[in-house]
C-alpha cells in the first residue's frame, strides 16, 4: 500500500489585512489610525497526498491555493489544524525536512542575476552539503534532462524566460527532493517551453517517485500532469478527486458535427429525433450525452449517407472556468 | 550548527558576490574614488572644527583622528557587509523572495546577513587602519599585545552592536513592510560617531549612550587606543554587545512567526 506523504487535518489560516477607505480623507485616517480585519483565507480543509502522486490545486485567483502550498512547505504558520509532511511539522523547518522538499515559484527567482546559473547551482550544492563531485554529477544529470547544457555558462540576465525557468528548476532540484511544490511554474512561458517543462516534470516523477503538488492557471499543465485535483473555492475544498471524473461531470454532453453527402440527407437527419445545435446546408451539429455516443454514432452511420464526422470535446478551459466559480461538486 | 559547512558556504558567498561585483568594473572604480574622497572630506571637516580651538570635549585634533579612523573602519564594514545584505532584507520581505532563504537548510540570519559583499568597502577598511597606524605614530602610543587585543575586542564589539541595531530595524519590516528610512536614520546617527562623545551636550551624550549607543561604537574603542578608557567602560561595552546580539537574534526568530510571505 502506498503511504501518505502529506496529511492535512482541519487546517485553517487567518490573516490580518489592513483596510483603507478611498480618497485623501481615507488615506489620512489610514495613516493615523490603521484598521485591520482578520480574514480567514483557508477554512477547515483536510486532505491526504500519497507518495509519488502528482496533484493539482485548482481555483480562481485568491482562492487560497498558494497559501496552502506555502503552509505545506513551512513558510506560513497555520492558525488551526494539523499538518504532517513527510513525517515533519513543516512550520518547524527542521533541516532534514528542508532537505526533502523544494518550492518553485514561476514569478520569483533565486538565481544570481549577474552570474551564469552554474554558480548558483554550486552555491546551492554547498548549502545542501553536497561535495563538488556529487554536485557536478547531479548538475550533469539534470541539465541533460532539462536540455540546458549550453546555457549553464551564460549570465542569467542574458537567458530567455524559458531557459531561466529551467535553470530555476535545476537550482531547486539539485538536492533531489522527495516533494516538489510548484506554484505556477509555466507562468509566462511560450507553448514549447511549457511542453518541455511538463515533459521534464513527468519524467522526474517517474524516475524518482517524487510527490508533486502543483498550482497552475494553464489547464494543459493540470490535464497532462495530474490525475487528481483539489479545487479550492474561497479557502474551502470544493472538490477532491480524479480529474477525468470531474471533467465528465462538468461536461456530460459532446457535440458531433456531421457532414452529409446531400442536403436531403441533412434534412432527414434533422428530423430523426436528435437534439440539433445548428444546421447549415449539408452540415449538422447535434448534441449527444456521453453515455449514448456509441449508439448514436452507430445509428447515424447505418441510416444516413455521411461524408465526414467530427466529435467535439468542449474546450477544457471552458470546463475549468466552471470549476473556478462553482462552490460544490456532487460527484 | 556545522562550522565546516558554514565556512564552505561562506566561501561560496564570497566567490559569487565578488564575481557579481566584478561584472561592473566602472562601478567598483567609482566606489573606490568615493571612499578616498569621503575620508579626505571628513578629515578636512574635522580640521575646520579645530581651527580656532586646540581641544573639543577634551580631545585634541590628533586624538580625534583616532575616532575618525575607527569610524572609517566601521563605515567600510558597513559598506562591505551590512549595506548590501541588510538593506536587502526589506526587498526580500516586500517581494517574497525570503521564501527561498527560509526553505534552505541553513540558518536564515547567517544567509541574509552574509550572502553579499561589496569589495569597494575593503578600501575604506584599509584606509581606516592606515589612519589608525598614523595616529599611533603621532600620538606616540606604545604598541603591546594587551593594547592590540583590547583594541581589537572593542572594535569587534562596535561592529556587533552596529550590526545588531541595523538587523533589528530591518527585521521590523516583517510587520511594517517598508522601513528603509529607519536604517537611513541609523546611518545618519553613525556620522555622529565621527566626533568625540564629550563634544556633545549632556542630554545628547545620554541619548547616544543609552538609546542609540553610538558612544559605544566609536568613542570607547578610541579611548582604549589612547589608554584613557576605564575597565568598567570596556566591560560595559562587552555586556551591551552580548545583549544586542542576543536580542536581535531572538527578535528575528520571533518575527519569522509572523512572516506571511508576499502574494503570488
Amino acid at each position: 500500500m502506498i503511504k501518505n506523504i502529506i496529511d492535512v487535518k482541519n487546517l485553517s489560516k487567518s490573516f490580518d489585512i489592513a483596510t483603507k477607505e478611498p480618497g485623501l480623507k481615507g488615506t489620512i485616517k489610514h495613516f493615523f489610525r490603521r484598521q485591520s480585519k482578520s480574514i480567514k483565507v483557508i477554512k477547515d480543509i483536510s486532505f491526504e497526498i500519497k507518495e509519488g502522486e502528482i496533484l493539482g490545486f485548482l481555483g480562481a485567483n485568491g482562492a487560497g491555493k498558494t497559501t496552502i502550498l506555502k503552509i505545506l512547505c513551512g513558510l506560513i504558520y497555520p492558525s488551526e489544524g494539523s499538518i504532517l509532511v513527510s513525517g515533519y511539522l513543516p512550520y518547524k523547518r527542521k533541516e532534514n525536512f528542508l532537505k526533502n522538499i523544494t518550492l518553485i515559484m514561476g514569478q520569483k527567482q533565486q538565481l544570481i542575476w549577474d552570474l551564469p546559473p552554474i554558480e548558483s547551482f554550486y552555491l546551492n550544492a554547498s548549502i545542501y552539503d553536497l561535495d563538488k563531485f556529487e554536485a557536478k554529477k547531479r548538475i550533469k544529470k539534470l541539465s541533460d534532462m532539462l536540455e540546458i547544457e549550453d546555457e549553464l555558462f551564460i549570465p542569467v540576465r542574458k537567458l530567455s524566460l524559458g531557459q531561466r525557468m529551467k535553470s530555476e528548476l535545476l537550482a531547486a532540484l539539485i538536492h533531489e527532493p522527495n516533494i516538489l511544490f510548484l506554484d505556477e511554474p509555466t507562468l509566462g512561458l511560450d507553448i514549447n517551453a511549457q511542453r518541455n517543462l511538463r515533459k521534464f516534470l513527468k519524467k522526474y516523477n517517474q524516475e524518482t517517485n517524487a510527490t508533486i503538488c502543483l498550482t497552475s492557471h494553464y489547464m494543459k499543465d493540470i490535464t497532462s500532469l495530474c490525475k487528481r485535483v483539489i479545487c479550492v473555492h474561497n479557502g474551502s475544498i470544493s472538490y477532491d478527486g480524479k480529474l477525468d471524473l470531474l471533467l465528465k461531470k462538468l461536461s456530460p454532453i459532446k457535440e458531433i458535427l456531421i457532414v452529409c453527402r446531400s442536403e436531403e440527407d441533412a434534412i432527414k437527419l434533422e428530423n430523426s429525433g436528435f437534439t440539433i445545435k445548428n444546421k447549415t446546408k449539408n452540415e449538422i451539429t447535434i448534441k449527444v450525452e456521453n453515455t449514448f455516443i456509441t449508439s448514436s454514432l452507430k445509428t447515424i452511420l447505418n441510416n444516413f449517407d455521411i461524408e465526414d464526422l467530427y466529435i467535439n470535446e468542449p474546450p477544457i478551459d471552458e470546463i475549468i472556468g466552471k470549476i473556478l466559480i462553482q462552490k460544490d461538486y456532487d460527484i | 550548527m556545522k562550522p565546516r559547512k558554514y565556512l564552505k558556504v561562506y566561501k561560496k558567498f564570497l566567490h559569487t558576490s565578488l564575481a557579481s561585483e566584478f561584472e561592473y568594473k566602472t562601478n567598483i572604480l567609482i566606489d573606490l574614488i568615493t571612499a578616498i574622497l569621503s575620508l579626505i572630506g571628513s578629515i578636512f571637516l574635522l580640521s575646520i572644527f579645530f581651527q580656532n580651538t586646540s581641544t573639543i570635549g577634551g580631545w585634541e585634533f590628533e586624538q580625534a583622528l583616532i575616532i575618525q579612523g575607527i569610524y572609517t573602519i566601521l563605515n567600510g564594514i558597513t559598506n562591505t557587509w551590512f549595506n548590501p545584505n541588510l538593506t536587502e532584507i526589506v526587498k526580500h520581505i516586500r517581494e517574497g523572495t525570503l521564501d527561498f532563504v527560509l526553505l534552505k537548510p541553513i540558518d536564515s540570519q547567517f544567509y541574509i546577513s552574509l550572502k553579499k559583499i561589496n569589495p569597494s568597502g575593503f578600501l575604506e577598511i584599509m584606509l581606516g587602519f592606515c589612519l589608525l597606524l598614523y595616529c599611533i605614530k603621532i600620538n606616540q602610543i606604545n604598541l603591546n599585545l594587551g593594547f592590540l587585543a583590547l583594541s581589537l575586542i572593542t572594535i569587534m564589539c562596535s561592529i556587533c552592536i552596529l550590526y545588531s541595531l541595523w538587523f533589528f530595524i530591518s527585521t521590523t519590516t516583517i510587520w511594517f513592510v517598508k522601513t528603509w528610512n529607519a536604517t537611513e536614520v541609523l546611518r545618519s546617527f553613525l556620522y555622529i560617531g565621527r566626533f568625540p562623545l564629550n563634544s556633545f551636550s549632556f542630554s545628547l551624550r545620554i541619548f547616544f549612550s543609552v538609546f542609540i549607543p553610538i558612544a559605544f561604537i566609536t568613542t570607547i574603542p578610541s579611548e582604549v587606543f589612547l589608554g584613557l578608557s576605564q575597565l568598567w567602560k570596556i566591560l560595559l561595552e562587552g555586556a551591551v554587545t552580548i545583549v544586542f546580539l542576543t536580542t536581535s537574534r531572538k527578535f528575528w526568530l520571533f518575527a519569522l512567526k509572523f512572516y506571511s510571505s508576499a502574494s503570488s
